[in-house]
This record gives structure tokens, C-alpha cells and sequence, in this order.
């Protein structure tokens, strides 16, 4: 009995009593877990980009936010300034799309999705080794101070308490949010974009009425390379910039589940369940399972879509007929 | 004919190879991680062990005359790969091993006692290694995560007081993490502190915003880390965004490297973290492996590396396997030895004030002898605070509560043995 209303009391009573009592703490969870979500939602895009253009999930994708970061950086203490090392680094990721188009794309046209994917596990692969090669394993610090980004915070009273607002957060929402407008509008009011739509849907088809294939692929490939490097800025500035940058990409699997492997407004609603729910979730019920609910908690959130909406919230219900 | 021929060039390479690999060396194995999350502390690791023994091989000729050859293989701080490169070592007549991590030497503790080779975890592992007479084959000098742990709680203590005090533990969640809890568990109610958990795991290492609005809510008086990698800036970034005073804050000795708070700067200052080694280049240990292999690029160091917390720590490291060595050849008078002497050596070195000066590390380190009994030696920990560039001493050593540890670790020694059935023991004089 005891510890049943120990329990009834950890659901449904402690955790509101907390929020009316510390009403600057549960604004603070909401601003974190927006800015989080966002955050989840940008690195969740740049796999939608190339799950919509060739239908593999892109393995490498987390890697390329590494590469993106420490490229940057890289350029930078060569004495490029930090602007002109973004130009250098997204001439990089051109040519580096050019070449995965040309050396694996081109000659797994139309070959099983399985082996696409497991391509991009090899390319995975290779960027790790070239990347540790080239840049050493040390960490090193981003430089969104030099790219002009505001440092600081800014601070609201509330009830004795405070929500803080630090300025690379605001950066990186107001970042986010333009980008995902951005390719938003890009893929939706621009001929390339309908053509990837096209492509997506039917390499075959796309490719008989005139569409290059080939073409798409460098696009998306190099927008989905843009997309790492703003992860990577934004990621980088709040730990650091290392290997251990790849670990969050991964993040972005339950934000797929939720959101659905092809849609962008998708990636952007299942990142901010994910950031905002972890975060309270943690905060409030955390305590009663043991804390470190953070960990585990997206991954039961994307399970129950897997099992009664496993096409996502915004995802292409597929049929087939047999 | 062309198969032929290859055979034979691949069987006369084998050969070749195994023949140079089991005789005329003393053959040290270290397990490394200079790639995936771990890499920037790992590689530090790697590269302090591996450049004391090289330093070793230029100047002196080896050990006893013998060279010593170091053998290093990746396991990116994974369990699995750990018992791989544990594997791969058999029938080479490995010396000691040195896993790096608390979750391999946890996979690979029991097979170390069938195959006569002891594993040194200098600071790290099993706690409970520390009762020589329950793990003959395991050590961990020069001091256990419990001893650690209550030398952390003294330094508290003789700060604010521990009485009515809240404290929060932010760990790695993995067996590294969890091995100093029952020590909170323990003292808590003798100490009258309180204390809540707060597990990180390695996925979400860069990603700790709710762990600290946890802390903000539960408003503790003091942080302790047991971090690991990126964990570790992570954690020292959130807390000053979280608003938690860092000189509230107090990692563990591995969680206060240089790579650790490079990346954080001048906002980390006030951060505190134990540790058993001194920084700096000027101990003439140092100096000797910037003669004989920095300064002739025989090493995979940045210029930086040595002097810096990890690469003298994994100097120290590799000079007490180095000490085992020369002792387990005096003791059988044997040049060439193996697992099996190499334990001799690890429970009967000598490292006083005398022998440390004779090596160089005076000062650097605090004397240590091995002991049948003590394969932990139960040493001080001191507290260092980071200044916004470097680590400065802030503390005296702090010898761990040895009576509270001490009976723990031979509860938890008692408990791995009963639930290894079978499990070997010795008897010490």
C-alpha cells in the first residue's frame, strides 16, 4: 500500500507540485528542450535529405557532422578567417559529394537498398580513418566566437528564480529554424527540389522523363554536408569538437521514427518531442525510475510509433500490393 | 609454382614474425583507444605509457638488457574489444596487462588467474583488487576508486562539513561509473549527508541539459564526477550555464585533464578535480622522454602532451610496470621472464623516496612499495583546481579513510569471490 501511494504520488502529484513550485526551472526545461529539439530536428534533416533522394538511411551522416566541424576549425587555425573557412568547408563537402556520386552512387543505381546502405556503413568507415588521420584525435574548441555568434546570457526573473537564455542557444533556434525554412521552401518551390520529390518517389520514372539523377544526388548530398556543418557549429560550441560528436547524430533515429523517414516538417516535430519530453520527463518523473531516463526515453517513444504508426506522424504510408 | 611460392613467403613471414614476437623481448601489451569518443584522454594515455618504455629502450638498453617491446591494440573503450585484444595477446608471453578501462578489466579479471598473467589498473577497475590474497593475479595501484572516493569526501568534509549536506553524483553510467557508489551508500548515514545519482549515459555524454536542470532542482551543496571523455567539458559547460558554483564541483582523477578543460578555458575556472600525479615538465622522468623520443620524433605526442595530467600519470604508470620488471628479473635472476615472475615483481618493488629520485619522479609522485597483501597501496589523493589555463595544486595529499575503505574492499573482495566459484586465492604472510 505504501508503496503504491508512493508510487500514485511520484506521478501524479510531486511532479506538478514542483512545476507550481518552481515555475523558472519548468520554463527552463521548455526553452532546453526546445532548443534540444530543434538541435535533434537539424541533424534528423540532413538524413531525411538523403533518405528522400535515394532511399537509404545515410549511416554517414553523423560522421560527416564530425568532418564538418573539424574541417572548419582546421581551416581556421591555417590562419583562413572563420567566414572564408565555412566557404572552404562547403567547397569541401561539393567535392566530396561530387566524389561519393561518382565512385558509389553511380554504380549502385538501382541496385538493392540494403547494399546502398551498406555503402554508406564503408563510407562511415573511411571518413573516420581519413578524418583521424588528417585531424588527430585531439578535441578542439568550435569557433562560433570567431563566426561572429553572441556569447552571454540573458536572464528573466521569476518567483526569487530565474530562465537564462544563453545566446548560443538563441543562435542556434534562430539558426535552425531559418535552415529547415530554407530547404522547407528549397525542395517545394524549386525545380530541383521537384525533382527530387520525383526522384524519391521513382529513379526510374524521374530519370525516362529527363531528370539527372546523378545531379540530385551531388545536391542532396551537399545540402545534407551543409546541414553537418551547422550541427557540428552549434553541437561543437556546447561540448566540444571530437569524435564523440558522431554519438549524437545517432540521436536522430528515434526523431526519424516519430517524424517519418521523408518529411522535413517531420524531422522538426519529432525533434521537438523528443527535446522537450526528455527533458521533463527526466526532470519531473526521472527520479522515480532512477534518473537517466534521458538516455533510454526517445527510443521507448519511438518504439510505440514503431509499433502503431511505423510510417511516422508525416512519413509516405507505404502500400504494396502483392 | 606462383602458389607455392606464396605459401612459402607467408609461412616464413609468420614464423619470422612469431619468433620475433616470443623471444628476446619483454612483451608489454597495452590496450588503447586513439579513436571513437574516449580518444582525446585515451590517446594521451597511450602515448605517456608508450613513450616512458621507448625512452627506456633508448637510454638504457631496455630493462636488464633486455628490450622491452610495447604492443599496443584499439579497442576504442569497448568491453568486446578489450576481450579481443586480451586474445590476441596468448601464447605471446604478455607481462602485465593494462586494459585502460574498469569494463575490460571487469570482462577480463577471471581469466587472468588461468593464464598467469597479472592486469594492472593504476587507478582504475576493480576496487576490490586492492586484497592482494582474494585477486593474486590483479592490482591497483596506486589507489582504489573507494579510497578515492573517501579522500574526495575528507577534502568535503574539511571544506563545509559533510553533516546536513546534499550531494550530487554525476556519473559515466557504465562499471567505471558505478564502482564508487556503494562508498556514498556507506558513509552517507554515518556522515549524515544525502546524495542523489545522476547517471550519464555515453550516448548522451554531450548532451546533459537535463541532468543539470536536475541539479538545479535538487539544488546540492556539493557535485562529485566521474566522467570520462567528452562527458567531461560537457559537464563542466552545463554546470556553468546551469549556474553551479565550479568550485562546488569536484571530478575524479579522471575527470581532470588538461583535454578535459582546454575546451571549456577560462569559464571552467574554479573547477576542482583529485588526482595522484603533479603536472609540469620538469621532473627529470619527463625530461628524459623528451631527450630520447619527443625531441626525435619517436612519438605520436603533441608538443603539448608531456607535462600535462594524463601523459604524466601514464608515465608514472608505465614506470612502476618498468619497476615490477627490474625487480621480478632481480628476484628470479632471470632476464627474459614471464607472467608469473612478472607478479613477483608487482608484489615486492620498492619505489621509496630514494628510488623515485633515482628515476626521476620526485615529487611528481608519492612513494610506493608492493605488497602481497595491499595490491592497491591505499594512496593520497590530492585536489587540483583548474585556473582558467593550467591545473594548480590547491590541497595537501589527502589519505583515503582507510579503515572505512579498507573494510569495505574486503567485503566486496569476499563478495566476488563467492560469486566466482572456484575463484584462486593466496595466502600472504
Amino acid at each position: 500500500m505504501d508503496f503504491l501511494t508512493y508510487l500514485l504520488t511520484g506521478i501524479f502529484l510531486t511532479p506538478f507540485a514542483e512545476m507550481i513550485e518552481m515555475p523558472d526551472l519548468f520554463f527552463q526545461a521548455l526553452w532546453d528542450g526546445f532548443v534540444s529539439g530543434t538541435l535533434y530536428g537539424l541533424i534528423a534533416l540532413g538524413f531525411v535529405l538523403i533518405f528522400k533522394a535515394s532511399g537509404v538511411f545515410n549511416f554517414a551522416q553523423p560522421i560527416l557532422v564530425v568532418l564538418a566541424a573539424l574541417a572548419l576549425i582546421s581551416f581556421y587555425k591555417m590562419g583562413i578567417p572563420a567566414w572564408l573557412s565555412v566557404v572552404c568547408v562547403l567547397i569541401m563537402f561539393y567535392a566530396l559529394a561530387w566524389l561519393i556520386e561518382r565512385l558509389i552512387l553511380r554504380k549502385l543505381v538501382n541496385t538493392d537498398g540494403n547494399i546502398l546502405f551498406m555503402s554508406t556503413v564503408a563510407l562511415s568507415f573511411i571518413i573516420i580513418g581519413a578524418a583521424q588521420w588528417i585531424f588527430g584525435g585531439r578535441p578542439s574548441s568550435m569557433i562560433h566566437k570567431e563566426l561572429g555568434f553572441p556569447t552571454g546570457s540573458l536572464e528573466w526573473p521569476m518567483f526569487g528564480g530565474g530562465v537564462y537564455f544563453e545566446m548560443l542557444d538563441i543562435s542556434a533556434a534562430v539558426v535552425a529554424v531559418l535552415l529547415i525554412l530554407t530547404l522547407g521552401l528549397f525542395f517545394s518551390r524549386t525545380k530541383i527540389g521537384r525533382g527530387l520529390r520525383a526522384v524519391a518517389d521513382d529513379p526510374q520514372a524521374a530519370l525516362s522523363v529527363g531528370i539527372s539523377l546523378n545531379q540530385i544526388w551531388v545536391i542532396v548530398w551537399f545540402v545534407a554536408g551543409v546541414v553537418a556543418l551547422v550541427t557540428g557549429i552549434f553541437w561543437g560550441a556546447r561540448s566540444d569538437v571530437s569524435f564523440a560528436l558522431q554519438i549524437i547524430g545517432f540521436k536522430a533515429l528515434p526523431v526519424l521514427i516519430i517524424g517519418g523517414f521523408t518529411s522535413v516538417p517531420g524531422a522538426i516535430v519529432g525533434g521537438l518531442m523528443i527535446g522537450l519530453g526528455e527533458k521533463i520527463f527526466e526532470i519531473y518523473w526521472g527520479p522515480l525510475l532512477g534518473s537517466g531516463v534521458e538516455g533510454w526515453f526517445a527510443y521507448v517513444i519511438a518504439l510505440g510509433f514503431l509499433l502503431f504508426k511505423p510510417q511516422g506522424l508525416f512519413g509516405d504510408k507505404i502500400i504494396e500490393r502483392v | 609454382m606462383k602458389k607455392t611460392i606464396i605459401g612459402a613467403l607467408v609461412a616464413a613471414t609468420t614464423l619470422f614474425t612469431s619468433v620475433g614476437m616470443s623471444f628476446g623481448d619483454l612483451l608489454v601489451p597495452v590496450m588503447t583507444y586513439r579513436v571513437g569518443p574516449f580518444a582525446a584522454n585515451g590517446t594521451m594515455n597511450a602515448n605517456g605509457f608508450v613513450d616512458y618504455l621507448t625512452m627506456l629502450n633508448e637510454r638504457d638498453g631496455g630493462i636488464g638488457g633486455v628490450k622491452i617491446k610495447v604492443e599496443e591494440c584499439e579497442t576504442g573503450y569497448k568491453a568486446e574489444k578489450g576481450v579481443e585484444c586480451y586474445e590476441s595477446y596468448r601464447g605471446k608471453n604478455p607481462l602485465v596487462h593494462t586494459p585502460n578501462s574498469t569494463g575490460i578489466t571487469l570482462q577480463i579479471l577471471a581469466k587472468a588467474p588461468e593464464d598467469k598473467t597479472p592486469i594492472l589498473t593504476m587507478g582504475y577497475g576493480l576496487s576490490a583488487a586492492a586484497k592482494g590474497e582474494t585477486f593474486p593475479w590483479a592490482f591497483n595501484y596506486p589507489t582504489s576508486y573507494f579510497s578515492q572516493m573517501t579522500s574526495i569526501l575528507k577534502y568535503i568534509d574539511g571544506e563545509t562539513g559533510l553533516k546536513g549536506k546534499k550531494i550530487g553524483f554525476i556519473f559515466l553510467e557504465s562499471g567505471y561509473g558505478r564502482e564508487p557508489i556503494p562508498v556514498l551508500e556507506q558513509l552517507a548515514p554515518k556522515f549524515g549527508f544525502e546524495y542523489f545519482l545522476l547517471p550519464v549515459a555515453g550516448k548522451d555524454a554531450q548532451n546533459q541539459s537535463s541532468h543539470w536542470l536536475t541539479v538545479r532542482k535538487e539544488k546540492p551543496d556539493w557535485m562529485i564526477m566521474w566522467g570520462w571523455g567528452v562527458m567531461n567539458p560537457t559537464a563542466v559547460k552545463a554546470a556553468i550555464k546551469a549556474r553551479y558554483p565550479l568550485d562546488r564541483f569536484v571530478g575524479n582523477w579522471w575527470a581532470a585533464g588538461d583535454v578535459d578543460l582546454a575546451p571549456v578555458g577560462e569559464a571552467g575556472k574554479g573547477y576542482k578535480g583529485s588526482t595522484f600525479n603533479a603536472t609540469g615538465t620538469d621532473f627529470p622522468a619527463v625530461q628524459d622522454v623528451i631527450k630520447y623520443v619527443v625531441s626525435k620524433g619517436m612519438t605520436k605526442t603533441e608538443p603539448d602532451g608531456p607535462g600535462s595530467v594524463l601523459y604524466n600519470r601514464a608515465l608514472w604508470n608505465a614506470a612502476l610496470i618498468a619497476e615490477a620488471i627490474k625487480t621480478a628479473q632481480d628476484i628470479t635472476g632471470k632476464k627474459e621472464i614471464d607472467g608469473e615472475d612478472m607478479r613477483l615483481g608487482l608484489e615486492n618493488f620498492v619505489l621509496d623516496e630514494a628510488r623515485l629520485a633515482e628515476l626521476g619522479f620526485t615529487g611528481m609522485v608519492a612513494p610506493i612499495s608492493g605488497s602481497c597483501k595491499d595490491h592497491e597501496g591505499a594512496g593520497a589523493a590530492f585536489i587540483q583546481q583548474w585556473d582558467g589555463k593550467k591545473w594548480v595544486k590547491i590541497s595537501d595529499a589527502i589519505p583515503p579513510m582507510k579503515e572505512i575503505a579498507q573494510e569495505m574492499l574486503t567485503k566486496a573482495a569476499a563478495q566476488y569471490a563467492s560469486n566466482n566459484t572456484g575463484w584462486t586465492t593466496q595466502t600472504c604472510k
